[in-house]
């Protein structure tokens, strides 16, 4: 599903990320584990193609996403990831179905009111959807976000800090949810975090 | 969702912006149309009321108010003139056409103008009824009659002056003969009789005792002005100067007075155009300010759209659907309040009995004006717009 090689990037003179080989096979379930600023969040951007490494060789879904450029690269994004930010970044004047419908719309997926229903209900929060995001509480508004990034059924789904300023209780539900929808759509799933409480959660692990 | 609709989503959630934007560009736009309604409109018709008129014959004085109120009865004569000078260009070979007109009283504000049959003839006005034939029979335009509510078989009498504040003649009753169909011209608001009636109101007054009385006072009988149409070309080099070198004699040109008005007139419209333009330019500019600043707000938005598979091209888009979206609609409120506008200005003139502005007449200019109203939108939203499309994702969620 993922093959990592020599992959490097760098902002200017400064290194923000190393790793020379990883391999993540489909339905896998990782957890990538660092102290701030080691890179997860880049890698996390560098698997979704919103950065292209300065080094290395990225594969995700078969595509080698060095070689998918403008376009073709948007529309393989929108067809095979979904991510969840940690600040969620829910479009505030619009209704929670008008955010998944945004999400279906420039996912160039046809508008399934049906769907967004069922992702809603899937994630706890089949009877927000016609609220604003202000509206709701921080746990309901993670749980809208998740539904955004998996209503276009994605391959890859990323997740960077999902459990940042959460208690301990909603830090659990929130990775349990990830791990259950990315399960539910077969989908591997990549959680970036620092949070030692959600270490224990997955198996697979990927030290930064 | 489509970009429209989310573009319109943008708008309403900043509604003030969006307001200031719109109120603008919609102003701007209204008075440009206004004016393009209000000059075309009142240009046309005078050139329709004019059709045919080479010269205006009359006493001396302003050659604009002899125009203004000999074609146009807009103002008041400069006096009259000896009808024998009148018959006397009747008879010249210059001149294939002279209608001697004699003004001086009104009926409910609206001119009654004694005139030769001919006078109808040159507008092409139908008649329902018949004109008149003998003094005291009277022809009503069809606005007059309209307003009046009096048809053939009514009876009115004038009063002096053409304010219709002046004294009524009583004594001299018109009865009225026919009714004008309507010919969008100057002839809708006038109440013509035969040039007689005129002289037999004004002439009961002195009351002539005896047969050397009426003789003196036929001798003594004026116009107030003649309408000329040259014989040939040459005419219209010849007759003015001819005319003009008689002491009690004026001659104005229409064409030469009509341009002369609008390029008086012209100082005002333009001072107003130059309003409007400025107003379009600070709507470009508000719309301009409210895209650039909301994008400070949007950055996440649009990031976490490219996150969702948004191309820079879509965000692009996104930006100037919002630009032409509030210049189409800053255009379409314009062009309708423009409209009104018109038809609030006409409604108030008619009830002067000046002329008539209809709010319904479309111009091709106000195509134009639409356009220009979307470009402007277009180029606001430029800049914005390409700093949208070069939102570099990765850099603003890391800040978030």
């Amino acid at each position: 599903m993922i093959s990592v090689r020599g992959l490097a990037h760098r902002y200017g003179a400064v290194e923000a990320l190393r790793l020379p080989e990883w391999k993540v096979a489909q339905g896998e379930r990782w957890l990538v584990l660092g102290r701030s600023g080691c890179g997860k969040s880049t890698l996390l951007h560098v698997l979704a193609g919103l950065v292209h490494p300065t080094e290395g060789e990225v594969e995700v879904s078969g595509e080698n996403l060095g070689r998918l450029r403008g376009a073709r690269l948007d529309r393989w994004r929108a067809a095979s990831v979904g991510i969840v930010l940690q600040a969620l970044h829910l479009v505030r004047h619009l209704s929670v179905r008008d955010n998944l419908r945004l999400a279906q719309y420039l996912g160039h997926v046809a508008q399934d009111d049906a769907r967004i229903a069922d992702t809603l209900a899937a994630v706890g929060v089949g009877d927000k959807a016609s609220r604003r995001p202000p509206e709701l509480s921080q746990g309901e508004q993670q749980r809208v976000a998740i539904a955004r990034a998996v209503v276009n059924r994605p391959k890859l789904l990323l997740a960077d800090e999902p459990t940042a300023n959460l208690d301990d209780a909603a830090a659990a539900k929130v990775v349990d949810l990830l791990s259950e929808q990315a399960a539910r759509y077969g989908a591997t799933l990549v959680v970036a975090t620092h949070d030692s409480r959600v270490k224990g959660k997955f198996r697979e692990r990927l030290e930064l | 969702m489509n970009l429209a609709s989310l573009s319109a989503s943008y708008l309403r959630a900043r509604p003030l912006n969006t307001a200031l934007s719109l109120l603008l560009l919609s102003l701007g736009v209204a008075t440009i149309v206004l004016l393009i309604l209000v000059v075309s409109q009142i240009e046309e018709r005078m050139q329709r009321d004019a059709r045919g008129i080479d010269l205006v014959v009359g006493a001396k004085g302003s050659p604009m108010q002899l125009m203004l109120s000999g074609i146009y009865h807009l103002d008041a004569p400069t006096g009259n003139i000896p009808l024998a000078s009148a018959r006397a260009l009747e008879k010249n070979r210059m001149i294939r056409k002279a209608i001697a007109l004699g003004l001086g009283d009104s009926w409910k504000g609206y001119r009654i103008v004694g005139a030769p049959h001919s006078y109808v003839e040159h507008y092409g006005a139908r008649v329902s009824g018949r004109l008149w034939e003998k003094p005291m029979e009277a022809v009503l335009g069809a606005e007059v009659a309209q307003r009046t509510g009096v048809g053939v078989g009514g009876k009115f009498t004038g009063a002096h002056g053409i304010g219709g504040e002046g004294d009524e003649h009583k004594e001299a009753p018109y009865t009225v003969v026919g009714v004008l169909a309507k010919s969008d011209s100057v002839l809708d608001r006038l109440v013509l009789t035969g040039i007689e009636s005129v002289w037999q109101v004004h002439e009961q007054h002195q009351g002539p005792e005896d047969e050397a009385d009426r003789k003196a006072l036929e001798e003594a009988r004026e116009v107030t002005v003649v309408l000329v149409q040259y014989a040939s070309p040459l005419a219209a080099a010849m007759l003015p100067r001819q005319i003009n070198a008689q002491s009690e004699l004026q001659a104005a040109s229409p064409a030469y007075e009509t341009a002369r008005l609008f390029r008086i007139v012209g100082v005002g419209v333009e001072a107003l155009r130059a309003f409007a333009v400025v107003l379009i330019f600070a709507a470009a500019l508000s719309v301009f300010i409210a895209l650039y600043t909301a994008l400070e707000e949007r950055r996440y938005d649009l990031a976490v759209m490219r996150t969702l598979g948004a191309s820079p091209r879509k965000l692009f888009g996104l930006l100037m659907t919002e630009g032409v979206v509030l210049s189409l609609v800053g255009a379409v409120v314009g062009l309708a309040l423009g409209h009104v506008l018109a038809a609030v200005l006409g409604a108030w003139l008619e009830g002067q009995q000046q002329y008539r502005i209809s709010g319904l007449e479309w111009r091709p200019e106000e195509l134009w004006l639409a356009l220009v109203a979307l470009a402007v939108g277009i180029i606001a939203a430029f800049l914005p717009a390409w700093r949208a499309y070069r939102t570099e994702v990765s850099k603003v969620l890391a800040q978030g």
